[in-house]
């Protein structure tokens, strides 16, 4: 099977979707001729032309609003922020009118619309260019949430959401577009909704997505050495979720760590892990504990901000707390 | 540089300005209706009225094609039942009834009717300007040459999601024509305290590499012929038109506005305009028109819009199961429920 980057991986998501359906388009800042910021669309100006790859001016919400309107008559469109931090200039047009509009117009009109785009903390951007909002997007009915942790996923999931009828907010990481993994060629499609078990184990889960995945996988290891059997699942689409994975997986470890890059307060763990415990509380053997962000705005400091994510040290503590265990 | 419109000239036929008149008083009458039932608590929410306004959403879309585009703010009513939507379903809609419009889950400020390529009323102020520029931006992609003709009031001008939309719209010369309904407040803001200059052309036109004109839309005729130029432009690939329509309307914001911002005087002032009552003059001055058809029409629109209430009233209500339907177009399923 080839080895592709994640954002090759996305790369030729695109380039297939495109090939396959001329109503697919994508429109961003640089996406172009400048090939992108973080090179995603490399090449795609080359081979699909400017009427289908458009740069635009900075103006998220002019072009967000753009692509939510093209939808309404039967295009897909394919609309990259640079980083979803900027997609806050366009948040109105995805809350009041991609989510809505089947709603309010009595389902006359869907919006198969893609929203793709970096983010996180990537080293030294500060707290405007570092954001994660996940938890804000995956509160609105009406939206797709899917998070992508490896090349494989990214393919699979981004041609899946190309194809959705909904609207989709697809958001990367970028410390991940130069991660390699295996890729199958061709009509991959990753299912939206269907989270991922990529290490199985029997004392305890462990839920994450994007990026943690590579911290969460790495404390499983080392405490798979102390003869911890850690249980690893990749959530991968944040709304909906799959609560019956995550069911199957905690009815069998009775215990649950939440790995996260998001801030803590109404996060994506403090939302799953109340739904674990109004679904099964008696089947836990200890509370669910979460790994977040700090819950401080996002700090340039090199230091500072490594200090503010779920470090492989960080989760073995909790994974500890949840086995009464003592490190 | 902006083009006043000056002087009517015939430019349709004795059959559609009649057309036009009949929809001109559906439009009042359903208005007048919809207000009495709002009074009487039929009607929920914000009911936003057109009256005043009738011509310019008349004199505009009669001049677009079955397979062009429209979308509109939240004073949407006017413009729906000029496309020509059934009064049964848009009164049924502000009843919130399920055989509404949209299915009695949009309501006043969100009329639908997706088969006349009625894109929606929508309510936040300025959001729908880049939906309209999308829809251009659709057709041009299609290859096609329908146009989307988009209205607003003189308070989404200040939004910067107008100076956007029209930048790239005037950029990629998309088929679109932008029409502010100026009737000079915005809910209760004089446009001289909203606006640094009055003459909005100035705003929407040359900045983005477009033509503007103003036109008084209390003439459905010269709106008309505006707006053909306007399409004729977009079908030939040349781009956006900006349409300044000055324009008055005879009620409040909405229902709840007591109107302190103008004097009686002002009002009787702009009802010597009235567009219904130029309009049904001139067609009587040239005879296309006369009293008895007139009465006729007034009466057959008095009972299409009582109809209407009646089948609004008669319908039923979407049950609880609506709650969770048309939300996503795959099977949704809600994250949490009882």
């Amino acid at each position: 099977m080839p080895i592709l980057a994640y954002r090759d991986a996305l790369n030729q998501a695109m380039a297939e979707e495109m090939e396959r359906d001329d109503n697919v388009y994508l429109m961003g800042e640089e996406v172009a001729e400048y090939n992108g910021a973080y090179k995603v669309s490399q090449g795609l100006w080359d081979r699909f032309g400017s009427r289908r790859v458009i740069d635009t001016p900075i103006s998220e919400g002019g072009f967000s609003g753009i692509g939510i309107g093209s939808a309404m008559v039967g295009l897909r469109p394919i609309i990259e922020f640079m980083t979803f931090s900027f997609s806050l200039v366009a948040i109105d047009q995805i809350l009041n009118n991609a989510a809505n509009m089947r709603y309010m117009s009595g389902g006359q009109f869907s919006i198969p619309i893609v929203f793709r785009g970096s983010s996180g903390m990537a080293g030294c951007l500060a707290a405007t260019h570092s954001h994660r909002l996940e938890a804000i997007y995956s509160h609105f009915p009406g939206l797709t949430v899917v998070m992508p942790a490896t090349a494989a996923d990214a393919k699979g999931l981004l041609k899946s959401a190309i194809r959705s009828d909904d609207p989709v907010i697809f958001i990367e990481h970028e410390n991940l577009y130069g991660e390699k993994g295996e890729v199958p060629e061709g009509d991959h499609l990753v299912p939206i909704g269907k989270a991922n078990v990529v290490r199985e184990g029997s004392d305890v889960t462990l839920l994450t997505y994007s990026r943690s995945i590579l911290n969460t996988l790495a404390a499983a290891e080392q405490l798979a050495g102390e003869g911890v059997s850690a249980e690893v699942i990749d959530l991968r689409t944040l709304r909906p979720l799959d609560m019956d994975t995550i069911l199957k997986s905690v009815l069998k470890t009775h215990r649950c760590v939440i790995i996260e890059e998001n801030w803590p307060y109404c996060g994506i763990g403090a939302g799953v892990a109340d739904r674990i415990y109004q679904e099964i509380f008696d089947e836990l053997d200890a509370p669910i504990r979460r790994v977040t962000a700090k819950d401080a705005p996002i700090p340039y400091n090199r230091k500072l901000e490594l200090s503010m994510l779920p470090t492989v040290e960080r989760i073995v503590a909790k994974i500890n707390d949840v086995l009464y265990r003592k490190a | 540089m902006s083009q006043v419109q000056t002087a009517p000239r015939t430019i349709v036929d004795r059959h559609k300005a009649v057309i036009w008149l009949r929809q001109m008083h559906l439009i009042r009458r359903f208005e007048e209706r919809a207000a009495f039932l709002y009074q009487n608590q039929k009607i929920g929410g914000f009911c936003h009225l057109y009256n005043g306004q009738e011509a310019c959403a008349v004199g505009s879309i009669g001049m677009l094609r079955d397979d062009d585009y429209l979308i509109t703010a939240y004073r949407d009513h006017g413009h729906a039942l000029a496309r020509g939507m059934d009064p049964k379903p848009a009164m049924a809609e502000l009843l919130g009834k399920s055989t509404g419009c949209s299915g009695g889950k949009g309501g006043s400020m969100h009329f639908f009717q997706a088969e006349k390529g009625f894109l929606g009323g929508h309510a936040i102020v300025g959001s729908h300007i880049p939906l309209a520029t999308g829809v251009a931006f659709a057709n041009k992609y299609k290859g096609g040459d329908q146009v989307c003709l988009c209205y607003f009031g003189d308070g989404a001008i200040n939004q910067g999601s107008f100076h956007e939309a029209l930048n790239m719209a005037g950029m990629w010369k998309l088929p679109a024509i932008y029409y502010v309904e100026n009737n000079m407040i915005s809910m209760g803001t004089q446009l001289e305290r909203s606006s640094a200059v009055l003459d909005l052309t100035v705003r929407g036109g040359e900045p983005y590499h477009m033509p503007a004109y103003r036109v008084d839309a209390n003439d459905v005729e010269q709106v008309a012929e505006v707006t053909q130029r306007a399409i004729t432009r977009a079908r030939a690939g040349e781009g956006p038109t900006f349409i300044e329509a000055i324009t008055y309307r005879f009620r409040g914001h909405s229902m709840s506005d007591p109107q302190k911002y103008r004097t009686k005087e002002d009002m009787d002032k702009a009802k010597l305009r009235d567009p219904i009552t130029l309009w049904e003059n001139r067609l009587l001055q040239r005879g296309w028109i006369d009293e008895s058809s007139l009465e006729q029409m007034r009466e057959e629109i008095r009972d299409q819009v009582e109809a209407a209430i009646e089948f609004a009233e008669n319908s039923p209500e979407p049950g609880p199961e609506d709650l969770y339907t048309n939300i996503t177009v795959a099977p949704y399923t809600p994250q949490e429920s009882d």
